[in-house]
């Protein structure tokens, strides 16, 4: 089944074209990667998908069966899209744990249910916390407020497990990680797939995807997916970089199109 | 769907909802400031000759003064004699009890959510209730007066207990202080009166509510808290005002006495009327606060949240001359609209190993202009004086302003003075990323606005900065673009 189902997506800025008609669909169980040389127009992507409104926008995005570009952004989010930030921003003076309680509210109240209080929530933030090895003195700490960046990425990873989203989107997650913090937030976002929900990895470099394994690995370039396989490609990619791939006559054609 | 922009604007809208008027019937004086109108006030209260002649005093000084400019506010000329100086609800004769209080007055408290009847009321506080110029209810006194507090109008104290209203009254803001002040000592009508005796902690929150309700009336209360040796009360300030088109003068002062190791916390929640979203009508709150940290060791802190009045001109001071005394000012100023705010402190560092705090959160929403003012002036004998202080400001949109002007005086080598600052944005950032957790605009704003104003909410008792939350969440409704 279908969770994403992108058709011909077109986006501008300042009458500026960065998405030249995107075509994507992203089924339940599965994880997408989407790499791309910078500028290519993947953060742009992500964005859209979770209803910033500094763009123009063409085409049509189905999730779950509506129309994804009526939604408002929080109205997205309850529905069960996620986005791990790339820049994930500081937010002082809230606390972390009772602004991930707000959050997690929300969703509950849009599918009906009771929320919870602060001792039930504590239970299962636990639990969440030990997915990503994070220090417990992080949900005391203002969201954001001085966290190193390696925090700040997990800390998304985090509310990410918490939320249980049905389609997350990860931008950049792997940039400003040490090796190690890398390990613990791939093994994190493996842990959180499941049959029922996607996840859609953005990254510039393969890394990532030698510990998260992704089902497709589409490439993104001047606004367009030139080219799409399975985890190979990722490797292929790698090696040979994305010249190669650009220069490509089949990549070529679809540019001039 | 709405842009956060705009729903900062719905939010910022929110009308206020204290601007009602009640229907009774008032016994006022003719508008216009004379010796005769003074006399007649104070012919009214059946004052002593030494208050009368006090009043004089000032009134005399006060011809001879100017409306202070250096404030950072504009506001056309002020008619003094088109105010009326003394309204009271009729009828009033003494009253014995709750129970002869107008039930027009009593339902005008619940309305506001405060209830006058002490069977009702479930937290511990005494409240004194203040409609235009007097004193209507006291809740507790009996209960306060087993530990000998002393808790009544003002009205009442100069009647039963003239010797300590003489021997305090004018003593931290002298009848010539400035141009406000020297006008409230001539005319004040009433306010609260306060003495806590040596070694007594008061058990409960001492509390003040005023409200304005007639019409081209302005509001002169007078407050006096004298804490004695070892005491300690927290006493609490409330204050509202119909909506009216016209600007309504409040010129409060309040004074506050610590005496050695004595301490008093006094906390304002002023929501008086802003003024309407053209930023006609309001109240201009020009109000003179002091403490005197007179014994060693006493401690006097200021913690006020100002979201309401057209314009803010309000300095909560404390003057620190016992050794070792210890003055805080926590302040979250919130300016939308056209409000103007010109708000701060002054600490005067008298005694030795004084030591001062200043937090200051100023909000600025809509076209509002917020000022921290603020005067550290440490004395030539203050050896070892410290003060630290804070100044923040957060802007919501780009019309709005922020300023601040800190003066700092220092005629002591051994002083040691710190002062930070800070300006920044709910950004549209923050909120982005709120709403991606699910959570609305307007919530986001609340909850970032709270964040950042949590360092002074802290500083107030439970049940007020639960109100003061929801205050400020009320009054920036409609404000992030």
């Amino acid at each position: 089944m279908s969770i994403l189902e992108i058709k011909n997506l077109k986006a501008s800025v300042d009458g500026k074209q960065i998405l030249k008609g995107i075509n994507l669909t992203v089924n339940a169980g599965e994880t997408h990667a989407i790499m791309g040389p910078n500028g290519s127009g993947k953060s742009t992507l992500a964005q859209i998908l979770v209803g910033r409104k500094d763009y123009s926008v063409e085409g049509r995005v189905r999730y779950d069966g509506k129309d994804l570009l009526d939604m408002d952004v929080e109205e997205r989010a309850r529905e069960g899209i996620f986005l791990a930030f790339q820049y994930p921003v500081e937010i002082p003076g809230v606390n972390s744990t009772y602004f991930l309680k707000a959050a997690y509210n929300e969703i509950r109240k849009h599918r009906g249910q009771p929320e919870v209080d602060a001792m039930e929530f504590l239970t299962l933030v636990k639990e969440k916390m030990k997915i990503l090895e994070l220090d417990q003195s992080l949900l005391n700490r203002p969201v954001n407020e001085g966290f190193s960046g390696g925090e700040k990425k997990r800390n998304e990873i985090f509310q990410m497990a918490v939320l249980d989203p049905k389609l997350a989107i990860l931008d950049e997650t792997d940039s400003g990680l040490d090796i190690d913090a890398l390990k613990i937030v791939a093994s994190g976002v493996n842990k959180l797939k499941r049959a029922d929900n996607a996840q859609i990895i953005i990254t510039h470099y393969q890394r990532l995807l030698n510990f998260i394994i992704p089902d497709f690995v589409h490439v993104l370039f001047d606004g367009r997916i030139i080219r799409s396989g399975g985890k190979e490609l990722a490797l292929e990619l790698e090696e040979k970089g994305y010249d190669w791939i650009v220069k490509h006559p089949q990549a070529k054609e679809l540019v001039a199109s | 769907m709405t842009t956060p922009a705009e729903t900062i604007q719905q939010f910022v809208d929110r009308d206020y909802k204290y601007g009602f008027v009640t229907d009774i019937e008032s016994d006022a004086v003719p508008p216009g400031l004379s010796e005769d109108v003074i006399r007649l006030i104070s012919a009214k209260k059946k004052e002593p000759e030494f208050m009368l002649e006090w009043r004089l005093k000032a009134y005399r000084n006060w011809l001879t003064m100017t409306e202070p400019k250096w404030p950072n506010v504009h506001y056309p000329p002020i008619d003094y004699q088109k105010i009326i100086y003394y309204s009271a609800p009729k009828p009033k004769k003494g009253l014995n009890s709750l129970d002869e209080v107008d039930p027009e007055l009593l339902k005008t408290f619940e309305k506001l959510g405060i209830s006058l009847q002490e069977q009702k009321r479930l937290t511990g506080v005494a409240v004194d209730a203040i409609v235009d110029s007097v004193s209507v209810a006291t809740t507790f006194q009996k209960d306060l007066e087993k530990l000998g507090i002393l808790f009544c109008s003002f009205s009442d104290a100069v009647q039963k207990h003239s010797e300590l209203v003489k021997k305090y009254l004018g003593t931290v803001v002298p009848y010539n202080d400035n141009y406000y002040a020297a006008l409230n000592s001539a005319v004040f009508s009433d306010g609260s009166f306060c003495f806590i005796p040596k070694g007594v902690r008061c058990p409960m929150e001492l509390s003040t509510y005023f409200r304005i309700n007639a019409a081209n009336t302005g509001q002169f209360e007078r407050t006096l808290i004298i804490a004695e040796e070892g005491a300690y009360v927290s006493y609490l300030e409330g204050c509202t005002a119909p909506m009216r088109d016209e600007n309504q003068l409040h010129a409060a002062v309040v004074e506050l006495i610590a005496l050695d190791d004595a301490e008093i916390k006094y906390s304002t929640v002023q929501n008086w009327y802003p003024g309407d979203r053209e930023g006609k009508g309001g109240v201009f709150n020009f109000v003179t606060k002091r403490g005197k940290c007179a014994g060693r060791n006493s401690r006097i802190s200021w913690t006020q949240v100002e979201t309401g009045s057209a314009i803010t001109w309000k300095y909560p001071s404390v003057i620190l001359q016992g050794d070792h005394s210890v003055g805080e000012f926590y302040s979250v100023a919130l300016t939308n609209n056209f409000q103007q705010a010109d708000t701060g402190t002054k600490m005067i560092h008298i005694g030795k190993n004084t030591r001062s705090t200043i937090i200051s959160k100023g909000i600025s929403a809509g076209r509002g202009q917020n000022s921290y003012r603020g005067l550290v002036k440490i004395l030539k004998a203050a050896d070892g004086a410290r003060n630290y202080s804070q100044c923040d400001s957060l802007l919501i949109g780009d019309r709005c302003g922020a300023h601040t002007f800190p003066y700092i005086e220092v005629k002591n080598t051994s002083a040691q003075v710190e002062h930070e600052a800070s300006t920044s944005k709910i950004g549209e950032d923050q909120i982005f990323y709120c709403n991606q957790r699910g959570i609305a605009t307007q919530d986001a704003v609340s909850m970032i606005v709270n964040g950042y104003c949590k360092e002074v909410f802290r500083h107030l008792p439970m049940e007020f900065a639960v109100e003061a939350q929801k205050l400020l969440g009320v009054s920036l409704e409609g404000s992030v673009g």
